[in-house]
C-alpha cells in the first residue's frame, strides 16, 4: 500500500512483462490506444516545444508570436533585462534555501511518522493532508493575512517561509514511505554491535532512507522554483521568474524568457533522468 | 527519552505547519470581519454580514469556478484513464520513461506553459493563422477569451495529476485477477467494468482531489487565456487582495472558498480513508 512498493515495481520493469499472458498478435484497439497515448503526450509537450523553438526566433517586434527565422542572437543577449536576471536569481536562491530547510524538517517528520506510533499522529497526518489539499490561493491569502496582521514586510523571507510550508508535507510523506519499509533488525544489530544511537542513525538509518530524502528534496526544489500563486501573495515587491513572466504577459514576452525557461527545463529533465537511473540501481 | 523521540522529530516541522498554516487561517477569519481601508487601517467590528454581501456580489464567479472545476475534472478523467491504463498494462519495460514524459510539463513553469498556449492560440498565432489563411475557419474565429480556452488550459495544466494516481492504482492490479476473470468466461468488457474499473477507483478519487481543488481555485488560466466573461473566484480574490487592498472582502471570499473546499475534501477523504488519499496525493 505504501509508495515504496510502487517504486520497487517501477524499478523492475521486466517483472510485469513475464507475468502477463501472451496474446497472439496486437489487436487493432491496442494500436489505436497507443496512437491516442502518443497524441496526448504530444499535446502535453506542444507548448514546451513552442517555448524552446521561439527562443531561437529572429523576432523584431515585442510580441514573439510568429516565426521570423532562426537566430542564436538571443542566447548572447541573455542578460539584456537586468530585472529578469534578478528575478531568475531570486527564484534560484529561494528554491535552494527553501529546499534545504524543507528537506531537514520534512525528513525528521517523515522519520517520526514512519518509525513511531505516538499520540497526535492522526492530528499530524490531518494537518499535513490539509497542507497538500488546500488550494494554493487560500494558503497564500491566509499567509498574507498573517503577515499584514503581524505588520511583517513581505519579501524574500516570507516567500521562503511559504515555500517551505507547501513542500514540507510532500517531503515528509516521501521519507515516511521509505522509513516504514525499513528493517528494524538491522538497526538493532548495529546497536548490539556497540554502535551509539548517533552512529546507528548516520551509518544505518540515514543511508536506508536517503533515496526518499533525495526524491523529497528534488520535489521541493521543483515545486519552489515553479511556484506562482503563493509567491504572488507573499512576495511584496520581490520578483521571481514566474512573477516576472506574469507581469510581462500583456506587453509581450522577450525571447530571453524562452531561453531561461528552456535552460530550467533542460536542467530539470537531466536531474530527473539521473535520479531515475540511479534510483533503479539503488533498489 | 525514547517516548519523547517522535515528538522531538515532529516539533520543528509541526510548529512550521501550525504557525504558517493553521494560525493564518484564524487571522484570515479575523481580517474578514474587520472594516476599514489600507490608508486608515482596519478595525475589528465582527461584521459578519460581509459573508452574505460578498456571496451575493460574487455568486456568478463562485458558481462559474465550481462549474469550470467540475468540467475540467470530468474531461481530465476521460483523457487520463486510457493513458494511465495503457502505460500500466502495455508500458512494459518503458513504464518509467512514459511516466517521465507525462511529468515533462512540470519542468516548465506553470505560468510559462500557459503563456505559451496563449501564443499558440492567439488570433494570428501558430495554430489559427494557417487555418484562417486556408479559409478553413472564418477570419473572426477566436479561441482565446472563451470558456473552452480556460477549461482547456485547466485540463492541460492539471492532467498529469489525474494520470499519475490512476496509473498507480492500475499498476497494482494483479494481472492474474484479470486472467481469472477471463477464465471464468468474463467478456473483455465485463472484466473491465467488474474487475479493473472498481480496483482503479481509489486512483480516480485521488485524481479528482488533486485536480478539482486547484482547478476551482485557479486564476492563472482565466487570467491569461480567458476574457472578462471567464473571471473566476480566484481572480476576484487576487485582485481584491493585491490590487484593491480590500482585505476584508478578499478574506471573506477566500475563507468561504476554503470552507467549502475543506468540508468537501474531508468528507471525501473520510469516506475513502485519509491516509490512502494522502499517500496517493503525495506521489
Amino acid at each position: 500500500m505504501s509508495a515504496s512498493d510502487t517504486m520497487v515495481t517501477a524499478a523492475e520493469p521486466g517483472a510485469e512483462e513475464g507475468a502477463r499472458p501472451a496474446r497472439p498478435g496486437i489487436r487493432l484497439g491496442d494500436r489505436l490506444l497507443k496512437v491516442y497515448v502518443w497524441a496526448v503526450l504530444a499535446w502535453l509537450f506542444l507548448p514546451i516545444a513552442v517555448m524552446i523553438a521561439f527562443g531561437f526566433n529572429d523576432t523584431r517586434s515585442k510580441s514573439n508570436i510568429n516565426w521570423q527565422g532562426f537566430t542564436l542572437k538571443w542566447w548572447t543577449r541573455l542578460g539584456e533585462y537586468p530585472e529578469l536576471t534578478e528575478a531568475v536569481t531570486n527564484s534560484l536562491n529561494i528554491a535552494l534555501l527553501a529546499t534545504a530547510i524543507t528537506t531537514v524538517l520534512g525528513t525528521l517528520m517523515g522519520l517520526a511518522l514512519g518509525r513511531y506510533r505516538f499520540r497526535g499522529q492522526g492530528a499530524t497526518n490531518l494537518v499535513m493532508f490539509a497542507a497538500i489539499a488546500s488550494p494554493e490561493l487560500v494558503m497564500g491569502a491566509s499567509l498574507l493575512s498573517l503577515f499584514i496582521s503581524a505588520g511583517a514586510q513581505t519579501g524574500f523571507v516570507t516567500v521562503v517561509i511559504a515555500h517551505v510550508l507547501f513542500s514540507l508535507s510532500f517531503v515528509a510523506v516521501t521519507v515516511r514511505a521509505r522509513a516504514v519499509g525499513l528493517d528494524r533488525s538491522v538497526e538493532e544489530a548495529a546497536r548490539d554491535l556497540g554502535a551509539s544511537p548517533w552512529t546507528t542513525f548516520w551509518r544505518v538509518t540515514f543511508p536506508a532512507i536517503l533515496p526518499g530524502v533525495v526524491s523529497g528534496a528534488l520535489l521541493a526544489f521543483a515545486l519552489s522554483i515553479d511556484d506562482f500563486v503563493i509567491t504572488q501573495f507573499t512576495s511584496g515587491s520581490l520578483q521571481t521568474f514566474p512573477l516576472w513572466i506574469w507581469g510581462a504577459t500583456r506587453m509581450g514576452i522577450p525571447p530571453q524568457v524562452n531561453i531561461l525557461g528552456t535552460l530550467i527545463f533542460a536542467l530539470g529533465v537531466a536531474v530527473a533522468v539521473v535520479n531515475t537511473l540511479t534510483g533503479r540501481r539503488r533498489t | 527519552m525514547k517516548r519523547l523521540a517522535p515528538y522531538l522529530l515532529i516539533l520543528p516541522g509541526g510548529l512550521w505547519l501550525l504557525i504558517f498554516l493553521v494560525v493564518p487561517m484564524v487571522f484570515m477569519a479575523s481580517v474578514s470581519t474587520q472594516e476599514g481601508d489600507t490608508l486608515n487601517g482596519f478595525v475589528q467590528t465582527f461584521n459578519l454580514s460581509i459573508y452574505g454581501d460578498v456571496l451575493a456580489q460574487y455568486r456568478t464567479q463562485f458558481l462559474r469556478s465550481v462549474g469550470y472545476g467540475l468540467a475540467g475534472t470530468a474531461v481530465s478523467i476521460a483523457l487520463a484513464y486510457p493513458v494511465a491504463s495503457w502505460i500500466a498494462f502495455k508500458g512494459g519495460a518503458r513504464k518509467s520513461t512514459y511516466l517521465l514524459l507525462v511529468l515533462l510539463p512540470f519542468f516548465v513553469s506553470f505560468v510559462l506553459r500557459t503563456v505559451s498556449w496563449k501564443f499558440l492560440l492567439a488570433d494570428d498565432g501558430l495554430l489559427l493563422a494557417p487555418l484562417k489563411s486556408a479559409g478553413l475557419v472564418s477570419g473572426d474565429f477566436h479561441v482565446l477569451q472563451t470558456t473552452v480556452a480556460v477549461i482547456g488550459g485547466l485540463v492541460y495544466n492539471y492532467l498529469p495529476f489525474m494520470i499519475l494516481p490512476i496509473y498507480v492504482a492500475l499498476e497494482r492490479v494483479d494481472p492474474r485477477v484479470i486472467e481469472a476473470a477471463h477464465d471464468l468466461y468474463a467478456s473483455g468488457r465485463a472484466a473491465f467494468t467488474r474487475v479493473v474499473l472498481p480496483l482503479s477507483l481509489p486512483g480516480v478519487f485521488a485524481g479528482v482531489l488533486m485536480t478539482f481543488v486547484p482547478m476551482t481555485a485557479d486564476y492563472v488560466n482565466a487570467g491569461i487565456l480567458g476574457g472578462p466573461e471567464n473571471t473566476m473566484i480566484g481572480n476576484i480574490i487576487q485582485t481584491e487582495y493585491l490590487v484593491n487592498g480590500d482585505y476584508p472582502t478578499a478574506s471573506a471570499l477566500s475563507f468561504t472558498l476554503m470552507a467549502v473546499m475543506l468540508i468537501g475534501i474531508f468528507a471525501y477523504a473520510k469516506a475513502l480513508g485519509t491516509e490512502n488519499v494522502l499517500e496517493a496525493a503525495a506521489r
